[in-house]
């Protein structure tokens, strides 16, 4: 009798005091040997699986970046796809470490939701698609539009900000997947699909007729889309978010994944030799080996090889990046990673 | 040795009974209480904002169904109201339908003529064996690909309209003076009420029997065709009109909404066929035929003496069913029906990121709505039951 009732009383006990705390990410990752990253379900170019379940796309790419700093492994990622309204609860409740699925970055995201942004990979903006022979050639043509979209995305307040603000009337049809929506317009429910830009041009490959089909030349908001990680874990959104800055520094310095031995091998360009990890012991700060950072651009590559691989004008996606804010700022883009040192 | 006082109180049933269900309660009250503190704490930690400020902040969406006035800059209360309403109308007109095809399919699968059972036979087996989700899309894409676009739709006597947008039907308006019809029509409506309650008291005392139904029929709809032509029909329709996209003015029946109440009812409709064809198996032969020997019709012998006690059977099982299809319907979310789910576990949910809250407020919607028909339908089980006298 006593015996049950100290084992009740123990586990009360040890029930009740539980710490509340957790232990870091970055070194919970490095002892299980990997990490979750949070993906979409399937947008080509950014997230996608193909017919062997292999993810491929810009934003699977940041994962696997943090994975090549961490363990000089690419590969060392468990991809969760999520639906856009699972995505923030997945992440707050620790089922993934990283979210790298087109997420905007916001203000109520950012302070509210519990949510730290790691940075911008991908600049975006809303836009409008529709069928060719339907005429349209503008936004401001769309009074009484029927209107597709997704539903849990920043998408939705800016339609009705853009409706409102213009004084436009239109029907939101909203789905739970983006498949639904791709469907849905394809069968002729909405006069015009909405999503970023970025999107439309991946979703465009999924209809019917992909032809017959054109984005109108309106963007009507800002979507900063990057990587997310759980508010307070400093030290693991900083390997996110140097893992992603290093990309973009190494095409800063011509850095690319095909010369990266070579160049590795003879530069005396000292923020060059940083980024090779061979001066400046960056990774210690980090919690990372010092060759984080060549282990990055040699398995997965710099932001433009990335870029060009899944999103660029020779991929089914299609999107052109000279003039676009995606473009490096030494072109006129607005990528611009600071310095790392 | 003779047990002491202490001893026998230890030892007594009462007492020992009282302390485990002490002890129960107080481990379930401290988990609980564990639970919330730790919610709350790690919330705080993680940076998470709490509480049901929101509620009052506008919401800055739009909802493409609403039953009441609702726009951007409305609360999310209200999109929290839209979306009950929403599901609420669902899950009336699918009740509704569900239990009359449910009705009609399960007599018809007891009927003599093997072909009309087993065409009932069929159609249950079919429709509950597939999943209700891919029913939902099969009827979504089946009703969107069948139908025009709207410049092609079709018309019926120009004003009503069908396309892939939706049904569109003339409104009613009411003018001024129209309001007297509507008091005739709740009176008659009374009438009725006091007539049927009258006409089964003259039964119990006299026997004679009075035409109750077709009397109040005749009264309600005599007086509302006599109120209207007296007060010189002051009802207008406004008829739909294309113009640009869609259809404007009238009212509007969104197909997403067209084929999940289908889905769902034909879907519900499946079970309780089957609900009924048990209760009416159930009711002994042996009633039957002693009510065809004291001389009852056929007619009177369904009604007064098998489905009365087959109801007594069929309520509680279809009660279930009525839950059931109360709860499916949050399946809306997967073709853009705008219901609680998708609109306030959805898109509001998303741009507060206050999930706790939000589904604590859903799931009680959905309780209580459980509950409520529970009670409702165990006061008409109630009234079912064999009268002792």
């Amino acid at each position: 009798m006593n015996n049950i009732k100290n084992a009740i009383l123990g586990l009360l006990c040890s029930v009740l005091m539980m710490p509340v705390a957790y232990a870091g990410t970055l070194d919970t990752v490095k002892e299980q040997g990997f990490f979750n990253c949070g993906v979409s379900q399937g947008v080509p170019g950014f997230s996608n699986p193909d017919e062997n379940g292999n993810w491929s796309g810009i934003d699977v790419d940041v994962c696997r970046a943090v994975s090549a700093a961490i363990f000089g492994d690419a590969d060392k990622v468990k991809y969760v796809p999520l639906t856009a309204k699972e995505r923030f609860t997945a992440l707050q409740a620790g089922e993934i470490d990283v979210l790298s699925r087109n997420t905007t970055w916001t203000l109520s995201r950012d302070a509210q939701i519990g949510l730290e942004f790691a940075g911008v990979n991908f600049y975006d903006g809303q836009g409008f698609m529709v069928t060719k022979d339907s005429g349209i050639t503008s936004a401001m043509e769309l009074d009484g539009a029927s209107v597709c979209t997704n539903l849990g995305t920043t998408t939705e307040l800016n339609m009705a900000d853009f409706f409102r603000a213009n004084s436009m009337a239109y029907e939101p049809v909203v789905f739970e997947k983006a498949d639904e929506v791709v469907n849905a317009y394809d069968e002729g429910r909405c006069d015009t699909y909405t999503t970023d830009k970025s999107g439309l041009a991946a979703q465009r490959t999924k209809l019917a007729d992909p032809d017959a089909h054109v984005v109108l030349p309106e963007t009507i908001s800002k979507e900063p889309l990057g990587p997310v990680v759980r508010e307070g874990d400093g030290d693991w959104a900083d390997v996110v978010r140097w893992s992603l800055n290093a990309m973009i520094e190494a095409e800063e310095f011509g850095l690319t994944n095909s010369n990266v031995k070579t160049t590795c091998a003879i530069t005396s360009n000292p923020v060059v030799a940083r980024l090779c990890g061979k001066e400046g012991g960056t990774g210690a700060g980090l919690n990372l080996g010092d060759s984080w950072s060549y282990d990055i651009v040699s398995l997965v590559g710099n932001y433009g090889d990335v870029y060009e691989k899944h999103v660029g004008e020779n991929t089914p996606v299609g999107l052109a990046r000279a003039g676009s804010p995606n473009a490096s700022y030494k072109n006129g883009g607005v990528l611009y990673a600071p310095p790392a040192r | 040795m003779r047990p002491s006082k202490f001893s026998n109180f230890i030892f007594n049933r009462n007492v020992q009974g009282t302390f485990y269900q002490a002890i129960t309660l107080s481990i379930v009250i401290l988990g609980v209480y564990y639970i919330v503190q730790n919610t709350a704490e790690n919330m705080m930690a993680r940076g998470l904002a709490s509480g049901f400020h929101f509620l009052g902040v506008e919401s800055q969406f739009d909802i493409g169904m609403t039953l009441i006035e609702y726009s951007p800059t409305s609360t999310y209360f209200d999109a929290f109201i839209v979306g009950l309403l929403n599901t609420l109308l669902v899950a009336g007109i699918g009740i509704f339908f569900a239990t009359i095809v449910g009705f009609a399919f399960g007599i018809m699968r007891l009927s003599s003529n093997w072909l009309i059972a087993k065409i009932a036979e069929t159609y249950i087996e079919v429709i509950r064996n597939i999943p209700l989700l891919l029913q939902i899309f099969f009827w979504y894409f089946a009703v969107l690909r069948a139908l025009p676009k709207p410049k092609q739709s079709i018309e019926f006597m120009d004003s009503i309209f069908l396309n892939n947008r939706g049904l569109f039907l003339p409104d009613p308006n009411f003018s001024e003076g129209s309001s007297v019809i509507f008091y005739l029509f709740w009176i008659t409506i009374v009438i009725s009420i006091f007539i049927f309650i009258w006409s089964k008291r003259r039964q119990n005392r006299t026997g004679i029997t009075f035409p109750a139904f077709y009397f109040s029929a005749a009264l309600i709809v005599g007086v509302f065709f006599a109120s209207l032509a007296a007060t010189g029909f002051p009802v207008s329709f406004e008829i739909p009109e294309l113009k640009g996209f869609n259809f404007k003015g009238g009212m509007k029946l969104i197909p997403e909404l067209v084929a999940l109440t289908f889905a769902l009812s034909m879907y519900t409709a499946a079970f309780i066929a089957e609900v009924v064809r048990a209760g009416i198996m159930a009711v002994s032969k042996g009633q039957t035929e002693a009510a065809r020997s004291v001389g009852l019709k056929e007619g009177l012998v369904l009604r007064l003496i098998i489905i009365p006690q087959a109801l007594r059977v069929i309520v509680p099982p279809l009660t279930n069913q009525y839950l059931n299809l109360t709860k499916n319907s949050s399946l809306a979310a997967a073709i853009a029906y705008p219901d609680l789910v998708l609109v306030f576990a959805g898109t509001a949910l998303m741009q507060t990121g206050q999930a706790i809250e939000i589904i604590g407020m859903v799931m009680g919607v959905y309780l209580f709505l459980s509950l409520f028909t529970s009670i409702i339908m165990n006061l008409f089980n109630r009234s079912m039951r064999v009268g002792e006298r």
